[in-house]
């Protein structure tokens, strides 16, 4: 039982994390109706960023305090993601509106290979740490409840709170400001927001820029976990059936799709894998999502857009 | 001036219908293939054959069953890699477990093998499209990249599903030397190459036209979507599949399954974007382009880099690479999204008033 809880509590964990890349998905995906293949490459560009920063700023400016560089850092790479946001919109999304999303999610492609060069070529290639100062001990609670206990990651904690306040940021920002609402109606229909007033293009801009941040976010807890390094651009592949599943409109549907493929994935890897040969946390996903696309493929909680064949 | 079709008069259905109507570009072809199939072995020495015409030739043949599915019939796949695995891999179960079976039944039935495997994960088609189709289509990249890494039985239980081929031959005929196997590949991507043209130019090509323009208004004049999706998808799969047996069989001999990972499906799908969706000669361009590209940046951009002072090293190279292909993808998709078939075909027009264009 104290291993079943531990597995479970694990997949909670890495689902936290995948949530956190699906959400980058889905806040484009609500706005500009853009499949972006390129959230992966964001979160790799914002983690190296991030990295990079926060190694130079000690070494170059002479800041002491690794707090303050961190900061520092964090605000730099933010304002790097914005960059990068306006680049995307300026260069890449302007010239495609009213395209297909096929022709759309080809660009996000590119967009993603542009990324991933530009990133590793100006930052490097190495594995680098990102330290943020999280708690590494592991602790252990309910020791009196189970035979030994359930062992826990305080980092996990930790970053499942930063997630949540993320996601609460979010929320409140969609439904009480002015520039939500804005988002939300552009969401819902491009050309009646255009006809009402809301610039397209700057609105494009602020949702690829949070988007970034979300990445940003999503590289900070991926890469102080498991370090900064070129894999990190494929956790967009291990996004993609979370918002399948949970619904490519739904933000609660990324969280709770992310949580729900956390918890399969390990939970099938532990009780399936060895039966059937192991290593099927990979694919596993998928056929989860391929179910759901033949049977619900709104997802959980999307909105019934999707064009029935 | 030379290239008109001034007095060329068709007196016949046939004549009317050729698959090149014009008298210049049938000699250009045909000329093509004797240099090809006689001019390229004589001159070009053994390196060109193995590291840019081979894969050229094998790539170009996935990338037509690329182009047919998404080019043709519209329908977006991100598993190609997964069924060149599988026509690799079943081509080789068929080479080992069946005692005598020609070789060139045995890369045919792995594209069969590949074909059928496509239609069983083309059926979702039938339910999503577009962006929720490449999810599905990645779905059978990832259940292929495990099954040939995990089951034992599908690589002969080699280790970490490596496995290799050797001693091929045809009726005596040794596949041994570059020159030989770029011959054997050639011969398979002419006859598919004619065979693609053909299937896009009849009944069932139109209708995967059809299904691409508009799926509701073919439905109504009385395309079957299921068929239409369906075949496109099994052809698809053929071509892609025979191209993955080729691939592992003559290319590189010994494989796993990594040489037929993500990464090779995004590369096809760039083939056929930047080549051309939907016209067989932009896969060739495409897939010269992808294949020559990576070794030209390998050769010129160092020096060129010197030119300026800078050293650029082979990590900068492949970073450099990244950013160019990403950069050309979106450049095509913006500027030409119909590929460099488009620009092919628009120099064609040219050519035809050149001199006097008024």
């Amino acid at each position: 039982m104290g291993f079943f809880l531990e597995t479970l509590i694990g997949g909670l964990m890495a689902g936290m994390l995948y949530s956190l890349v699906a959400l980058g998905f889905v806040l484009i995906f609500k706005a500009s109706g853009v499949f972006n293949f390129a959230q992966g490459a964001m979160v790799l560009f914002a983690a190296l960023a991030m990295a990079r920063f926060s190694a130079w700023l000690p070494d170059h400016l002479g800041i002491d305090s690794a707090w303050l560089a961190n900061t520092i850092a964090f605000c730099l790479a933010g304002a790097l993601m914005f960059v990068v946001a306006w680049l995307i919109e300026r260069l890449v999304l302007r010239h495609l509106v009213n395209q297909e999303g096929a022709t759309l999610l080809m660009a996000t492609l590119g967009i993603a290979y542009v990324l991933e060069g530009v990133g590793t070529s100006v930052f490097g290639t190495d594995v680098y740490k990102i330290d943020v100062g999280m708690p590494k001990e592991p602790v252990m609670i309910l020791e009196g409840t189970f035979e030994g206990g359930l062992l826990i990651n305080k980092e996990d904690f930790v970053a499942a709170l930063i997630a949540a306040v993320l996601v609460g940021l979010l929320a409140l920002f969609f439904q009480k400001t002015a520039t939500g609402r804005a988002l939300r109606a552009v969401a819902d229909d491009h050309q009646a927001a255009q006809s009402i007033g809301i610039p397209l293009n700057r609105i494009w801009v602020i949702v690829w820029c949070v988007a970034g941040l979300v990445a940003l976010v999503a590289g900070v807890i991926w890469g102080s976990k498991l370090g900064v390094q070129f894999s990190l651009a494929t956790v967009a592949l291990r996004g993609l059936p979370v918002v399948i599943l949970g619904g490519l409109t739904s933000i609660p549907g990324a969280i709770i799709g992310g949580l729900i493929i956390g918890v399969g994935e390990k939970v099938s890897e532990v009780y399936l894998g060895p039966m059937i040969g192991g290593g099927i946390e990979i694919w596993f996903a998928y056929q989860l999502a391929l179910l759901f696309l033949l049977f619900r493929p709104q997802g959980l909680f999307g909105e019934k857009i999707i064009d029935r064949v | 001036m030379l290239y008109r079709e001034n007095g060329q008069f068709k007196t016949s259905y046939a004549a009317d219908q050729q698959i090149f109507p014009i008298a210049q570009d049938r000699w250009a072809i045909f000329g093509l293939l004797v240099v090809a199939f006689i001019g390229v072995p004589l001159l070009v020495d053994e390196y060109l054959l193995r590291a840019i015409l081979i894969p050229f030739l094998i790539l170009s043949l996935a990338a037509l069953g690329v182009n047919i599915l998404v080019g043709f019939c519209g329908q977006i796949t991100l598993g190609a890699g997964a069924f060149m695995a599988v026509g690799a891999y079943a081509a080789y179960n068929f080479h080992i477990r069946i005692e005598g079976l020609p070789l060139l039944v045995s890369l045919l039935l792995g594209g069969v093998t590949a074909a059928g495997v496509g239609i069983f994960f083309g059926i979702p088609s039938l339910r999503v499209r577009g962006l929720y189709l490449a999810v599905a289509t990645l779905a059978a990249q990832f259940f292929t990249d495990w099954v040939f890494l995990r089951v034992p039985w599908f690589t002969g239980h080699a280790s970490s599903g490596s496995v290799s081929v050797s001693n091929l031959q045809i009726m005596g005929w040794q596949i041994d030397t570059p020159v030989n196997k770029y011959l054997f590949c050639l011969m398979f991507l002419t006859v598919f190459a004619l065979l693609a043209k053909n299937m896009t130019r009849c009944a069932v090509g139109r209708q995967w036209m059809a299904i691409r323009d508009m799926d509701v208004a073919a439905e109504v004049i009385g395309i079957r979507p299921l068929f239409a999706k369906l075949s496109a998808f099994a052809v698809s799969s053929f071509f892609v599949g025979t191209a993955g047996a080729l691939w592992g069989f003559i290319h590189l001999a010994s494989w796993e399954p990594a040489a037929f990972s993500v990464d090779r499906s995004f590369q096809l799908l760039f083939m056929v974007i930047i080549g051309g969706l939907g016209t067989i000669m932009g896969s060739f361009f495409g897939a010269a382009f992808i294949v020559i590209l990576p070794i030209a940046l390998n050769q010129f951009l160092p020096a060129f880099g010197a030119l300026f002072g800078i050293s650029i090293s082979t990590a900068g190279v492949s970073h450099a690479e990244l950013i160019l292909f990403g950069g050309l993808i979106i450049f095509f998709l913006i500027k030409e999204p119909h590929g460099i078939a488009r620009l092919w075909s628009t120099g064609k027009e040219k050519l035809r008033l050149w001199p006097f264009p008024h």
